[in-house]
Order: C-alpha cells, then sequence, then structure tokens
C-alpha cells in the first residue's frame, strides 16, 4: 500500500498526488512513469512522473479525470491509500546538451515535460517551454516550468488567456526564427503530438514524443501498448515511451487508444450511477 | 492378496455444456471414498519409478501408502517435504509423462492417478489442517540473506526450500500479486487462484518475505541486490514475453497476445468486468493461433466469455499438437473447434482498424525438421478466408530482457535464455543462479520447481561453504 502524502487540485479535473514510494523515488528519472492501481478491482493504468524526492521518498504524479479510474482516484485524499505504485517503468528520456531544445506541452502534460525541461536546462541547453491549454481555467505550473525555462510561451485555444492559439503556432515561429533550434519534444494529447511533428519536419529538427498507448502490466509482457515506429513494432512500455516522432504510424496508435471506447462508456456510467445512489 | 485393479477411479468434471459458461473449477476432485479407492490400487512395488519421474522427487508410495492407512496428516507431510505446492501440481503438472508413466501399473492397464491423489491430499490439507495451524519447526537461522526474482512455480519452491534450510528469503515480484504465471497464466478453471494463493501463503508462512510491485531490472539491480547484503540471487522471472506472427494487419484492434487476454482475464478478473474495472473484448467469433496449453486456455477462456465460435488455428495436424491430451479432450468436449493444418497470412481490418478476418493457408506436412516433427508447407494457391472478431496469438514466448539487458556479466543465448547449469542452476555470473523458463524457455510448471529446488540445493551448499 502506498499512502497519498499529500493532494492539490491544480485544476478543477487535473489533480496532483504526492505518493510515498521511497524505492520508486530513488530510481525515478525524467520520462519515465509508473503503473498504479487503486484497490482490488481496479485496473493498472500507466500515469507519467511528475516530480520526486528521492531523499524524502517520495513521487508525485498529475492526473486529469476522464475515465472509471482517474475518476475513482480522484476521490482520494490525503492519508488514504493507494494498493499499487509500479515503477519507474520505460526508458527515461534522452538528457545531454544538444544546444536549444524546445519543449512543447500539451495539457495536463506541462506535469510531464516538468523534469524534463529541468533536466535539459540542467545539462546545459536553452530552454524554450509552450505550453498550452484549451482555455484560462486548466492552465496550471505557469510559474514553476517558466522558472526552469529560458523563455516560456503560453497559448490558449479560445483566447482567455495569454497567446490565442496552438501550440504548434509558437513552435512554427521559433523553426521558422534565426536562432537554430537542436531539438523538440513535444508531450500531450496524441494528436497535438502528431501535429507538432508535422510541424517540425519540413524543419528536420530531431522530435521526441511521449506516447500513451493503453497498457497492463508495463513491463513489456502483454503487448497491448504495441505501436508501429518506423514500420517496426514497438512495446512503448519498455521500449519508449519516447519515440522519434517522424517515425510513429498515428493512425494505428489513435486507433489502439478507442480499442475501448465502448466499455469504457459502459464502466464509467455505472460508476456514475452508483455515485448518484452515494450521494 | 488382492486382484490388481487396472482401472483408475474417475474424478467427476463439472458438465461440458455447463462448464463452457462459467469460470468455475472443471475438474471437481475425488471424495474421501473415491481417493481411498484410488489409493488402494496401488500395489506398493519395491521399484518406486514413479519417483523418478517426478522432477521434485516426491515420494509418492508412501503418501500412497499414508492415505490408504487413513493418516492423511501423514500424507500432507510426506507430500510437502518435498513439495511446496501440491495443490497447484495436483492440477496442472503433465503427469501423464512423468509419475504416473513410469507407473509399474501403466505396462497393464491404468497407473495410479498419482495427480488426482496429490490434489485430494492438498484439498484435504487446506479443508482441515489450517485450523490445526501446524507450527513449522523453525530451523535454525543461517544468517545469510537470498533475494528470489519472480514468485513463480520456480521462485515459490526455491523460497520455500531455502527458508526451511534457515536462510533469510526475500522474492521480489513486479506484478501485484505473487505467483507469476500461476496467476496470470492459467486460468481460474484450471487452477483456482485461491489456492494458489493459499500455497504462496504457505510459502511465506516458512518466513520468507514478498516484496510485490518490484520491477528487478527497473527499481533496483541484480548487483545493487548483492551489494545490498543479499549473499546469492536467483533469477526465476520466467518467459513472458509474447510472440507475434509477424504478419500484416497484426496490429489492428482484436489481435490480443495470449500473455495480454488472459492477463485481463485472469489477473486482473476482466469476466467478472463491470464488476472489475479491466475489460476484455468479448469477441463472436474468435480464432486462437497455435496449440498448446495456452493456446487452450486462451480458447476455453474466450468461449466461457460468451463467444459463438472459438477456433483453434494450428499449422500442424493433431497428433503433433504441443498441448496436453486432457486439455484438448477437455476442449473438444466444450465445443472448440479445430482448424488444423491451418496457418495464418494476413489478418484483415476494417476501417475503424478492427480486425474482421483472417486469410489463412491450407498446410500438409513434409520432412521431419530439427524439432523432429514433420514441417509444415503452405500448399500453393490454398489461401482461404475464416472470419473472425477477436483473435489470440498463442505461439510462445521468451524471457523478458528487463534484467538480462541490466546485469553484466550474464550469458545469454540467441533465444534470450540465461545459461545455467542444468544440475545446478548455477549462472556464469558469480552468486547469481537462474531457473525455470527463463533458463529453459516455456515449458512446465513442475520442470520450473524442478530447478528451483535443485538451485536450492546448490545455493545452501554454497552459503554453508
Amino acid at each position: 500500500m502506498y499512502k497519498v502524502l499529500l493532494k492539490q487540485d491544480l485544476v478543477p479535473n487535473i489533480h496532483l498526488f504526492k505518493v510515498a514510494a521511497p524505492a520508486v523515488a530513488k530510481k525515478a528519472q525524467p520520462g519515465q512513469f509508473v503503473v498504479i492501481r487503486i484497490d482490488e478491482i481496479g485496473e493498472r493504468i500507466p500515469l507519467t512522473i511528475a516530480d520526486w524526492d528521492g531523499k524524502k521518498g517520495s513521487v508525485t504524479i498529475v492526473f486529469m479525470e476522464v475515465g472509471t479510474t482517474t475518476h475513482r482516484l480522484a476521490l482520494l485524499k490525503a492519508g488514504d491509500f493507494i494498493a499499487d505504485f509500479i515503477g519507474p517503468l520505460g526508458l527515461p528520456t534522452h538528457i545531454e546538451k544538444f544546444g536549444t531544445v524546445v519543449c512543447v506541452a500539451g495539457g495536463f502534460a506541462v506535469a510531464t515535460i516538468m523534469p524534463i525541461a529541468r533536466a535539459m536546462k540542467k545539462a546545459g541547453n536553452k530552454v524554450i517551454s509552450i505550453m498550452g491549454a484549451r482555455n484560462k481555467d486548466l492552465i496550471f505550473w505557469e510559474d514553476e516550468l517558466g522558472s526552469v525555462s529560458d523563455q516560456l510561451i503560453v497559448t490558449t485555444d479560445d483566447g482567455s488567456y495569454a497567446r490565442k492559439g496552438l501550440v504548434t503556432e509558437p513552435l512554427k515561429e521559433l523553426l521558422e526564427g534565426n536562432k537554430k533550434i537542436d531539438r523538440v519534444i513535444a508531450i500531450g494529447p496524441s494528436i497535438m503530438m502528431k501535429f507538432c511533428a508535422k510541424t517540425t519536419q519540413p524543419f528536420g529538427v530531431k522530435t521526441i514524443v511521449s506516447l500513451n498507448p493503453i497498457m497492463v502490466d508495463g513491463t513489456g509482457m502483454c503487448g497491448c501498448c504495441r505501436v508501429s515506429v518506423g514500420g517496426v513494432t514497438k512495446f512503448a512500455c519498455v521500449d519508449g515511451p519516447d519515440f522519434d516522432g517522424y517515425q510513429v504510424d498515428w493512425d494505428l496508435l489513435f486507433a489502439r487508444q478507442r480499442i475501448y471506447l465502448d466499455e469504457e462508456k459502459l464502466s464509467f456510467e455505472r460508476w456514475q450511477s452508483q455515485q448518484d445512489i452515494l450521494s | 492378496m488382492p486382484k490388481i485393479n487396472l482401472n483408475r477411479v474417475l474424478m467427476p468434471r463439472q458438465d461440458p455444456k455447463l462448464r463452457a459458461r462459467n469460470f468455475n473449477e472443471v475438474a471437481l476432485g475425488y471424495s474421501a471414498q473415491q481417493a481411498q479407492a484410488e489409493a488402494s490400487r496401488c500395489i506398493q512395488c519395491p521399484k518406486h519409478s514413479c519417483i523418478d519421474g517426478c522432477p521434485v522427487e516426491v515420494d509418492i508410495p508412501a503418501f500412497i501408502k499414508a492415505m490408504r492407512d487413513g493418516d492423511m496428516p501423514e500424507a500432507v507431510r510426506i507430500l510437502k517435504d518435498k513439495n511446496s505446492l501440491p495443490g497447484i501440481c495436483g492440477r496442472v503438472c503433465p503427469q501423464e509423462t512423468q509419475c504416473e508413466a513410469n507407473c509399474v501399473l501403466a505396462k497393464k492397464g491404468a497407473p495410479i492417478a498419482i495427480g488426482r491423489l496429490e490434489r485430494y491430499v492438498a484439498d484435504w490439507e487446506r479443508a482441515h489442517m489450517q485450523s490445526m495451524n501446524s507450527p513449522v519447526a523453525q530451523p535454525a537461522p543461517t544468517g545469510k540473506r537470498v533475494a528470489v526474482v519472480g514468485s513463480g512455480p520456480a521462485g515459490l519452491t526455491m523460497a520455500a526450500d531455502l527458508a526451511k534450510l534457515g536462510h533469510s528469503v526475500t522474492i521480489f515480484e513486479a506484478l501485484h500479486v505473487a505467483g507469476g504465471v500461476l496467476m496470470y497464466g492459467i486460468p481460474e478453471f484450471r487452477l483456482p487462484k485461491d489456492i494458489v494463493q493459499a500455497e504462496v501463503e504457505y510459502v511465506t508462512s516458512l518466513g520468507v518475505e514478498l516484496q510485490l510491485d518490484s520491477v528487478v531490472g527497473k527499481v533496483m539491480t541484480i548487483d545493487e541486490l548483492l551489494n545490498n547484503g543479499y549473499n546469492a540471487v536467483f533469477l526465476g522471472t520466467g518467459a513472458g514475453l509474447p510472440m507475434f506472427l509477424n504478419i500484416p494487419g497484426e496490429n489492428l484492434n482484436g489481435i490480443y497476445s495470449a500473455n495480454e487476454f488472459l492477463t485481463r482475464v485472469n489477473l486482473m478478473k476482466a469476466y467478472r468486468f463491470p464488476e472489475y474495472d479491466t475489460p476484455v473484448k468479448l469477441g463472436r467469433k474468435v480464432a486462437v493461433i497455435g496449440g498448446g496449453n495456452v493456446a487452450m486456455d486462451s480458447a476455453r477462456c474466450a468461449l466461457r466469455l460468451g463467444a459463438d465460435e472459438v477456433y483453434i488455428v494450428y499449422r500442424r495436424s493433431e497428433v503433433e499438437l504441443p498441448a496436453r491430451r486432457e486439455e484438448v479432450e477437455n476442449a473438444v468436449e466444450e465445443g472448440i473447434q479445430f482448424k488444423l493444418l491451418t496457418n495464418p497470412k494476413r489478418f484483415l481490418g476494417n476501417e475503424q482498424n478492427w480486425v474482421v478476418g483472417m486469410e489463412c493457408y491450407q498446410m500438409e506436412l513434409g520432412e521431419p525438421d530439427e524439432s523432429g516433427r514433420r514441417r509444415p508447407i503452405a500448399i500453393p494457391g490454398s489461401e482461404f478466408i475464416i472470419d473472425v472478431d477477436v483473435v489470440i496469438v498463442a505461439l510462445g514466448t521468451r524471457p523478458n530482457p528487463l534484467i538480462t539487458s541490466t546485469t553484466e556479466g550474464l550469458e545469454t543465448t540467441k533465444w534470450g535464455t540465461v545459461v545455467a547449469d542444468e544440475a545446478t542452476g548455477k549462472t556464469v555470473k558469480d552468486k547469481v543462479w537462474a531457473g525455470g523458463d527463463i533458463v529453459t524457455g516455456a515449458a512446465t510448471v513442475i520442470s520450473a520447481m524442478g530447478s528451483g529446488k535443485r538451485a536450492a540445493t546448490d545455493i545452501d551448499e554454497y552459503l554453508r561453504g
């Protein structure tokens, strides 16, 4: 059992948990994830590691309420326990001094990109971060990301805060500008990562994306998370989650993310009706 | 002297029509009278060749004699002296090719049903002795610490044997429950999970510490274990990496590895979705590719989930099916259809990326290949299409590279297995032993247990140095 040490509602439907998991905290690296299972009836889901403290033995995860599991998770409070918290899984993001690195985060992936941006900065890179959200109510960690970036650009889809538009627009301007961009890291919804890769491709700047297919064990045992990269089947849990964005078969990823749409809907509606009865 | 009875007592099983729609255990086990009758058939021959057929050397004639004499606690003691997992072995060991094949009665008629008797003794113990809570004699602690990686049959056996000898043992398990393939692979209707957990509890009652959720290779390395006070490490991580066909369309929605399908159904209890959160796709027409026990398990799970038709698609003929005969018969009785001498060429999908069909070759058997079995050859122009909406690929597994890729100094084969001495399990790396599927590739529960047992003996010798 893993204790929730701290819970923070970053925005109404995006939450931060600091979880006591000393062994994971000791080994975590930027870009890695954990698999969690809330309780006996719970499913195993992957969540990226947003932060960790090896000395205090805590690991921070950030998640958005989407389906049954994340809604159930959001009901936990500080002092509650998560049955299973397994990690750190996946290969860490490749960090080295590239020169200028652009970190692009869509939605709540700002939490995922934080440790990567910080590590890139520490490795001596100039870090330009772009974070985008649908509207101003979904913006969080602007100051945090700003503190590990040389430059921060914020966008909202509806223009309710900062620059109006999608993250790909400032990304394209940076690539067209007179400063050389050496690497792009794009993390967020799959469709956003695809379009970031499409944006950078004409400029030939290596673009790393962090794929988020459905997983079960997260250790290479089941093959549920298989993705096609450069025409070769890879398991995102052990071969990734980071891959070259130009090589990813995006349509296959989108299709495989929809495998359980019907079941997810059924499960969620059942859960909601149970909550209605309880309240 | 009573006349020798050459016919074994049949074990009651659930009716095929009924069981094809539930996940309850198929084989129901002997009653006390049936067990007594079967035990009485053993002529207590002086040869004891049955013991030679047992990878963990259970004193079979002695436990059967105790049963016959009505001394069940003694039967339990004898059985568990060599086998820490008898309820599991009594259900999933291929006795017909091991102990029972060596039974002298097999020459004239049916050998003693040793597996069924073993199962009876184990089940009797769970029903009767737990309340008695017979304290396990605590051996004198040796002060030596052993790390066991993986809690499947090899690791559990190994841990139990070393704990009985007074060593301090910790098992590191990657999943959220102990048991490995016994939990995620073999289905409830063949091996109930409460029986696995009861036998895991027996192992921990010996003083073995269990650390779940611990992915060795990620959260710690083998060398870190050795540097952190463990005197020896045993690798029993199995063969958990699924193999695919590598043919077009294999990543279509609805195509599973057997590992994924069985993990969802067994470990995550998807057969009880939505009560349990993990879903699995319920196919109407399900094709399982492969002919081993895992293929049979997958097919029978798919049927129980409500499929209209389930096919076993196998490229050789019936005689080459690698599955246990008993499991093939169970599958046939339940209505699984066998499409033999059939091999997939590619999968066909719809616009939403869902599998809708499978194009197959008709095969014929040619000359024997290096495995000694006749090589299947595709008949040119024989392609035909099978309509399917779920496909389960059960072609076998290889060891997961998580450990070998993060450990210096281990020798591996081109199949990814770890090289270890067959008699002792010793690897070429100092202080590291290995056993079970990580060494042999996918094999049986009992062979893994046998290798765990041999390694335990060798590690004990090493630790006492």
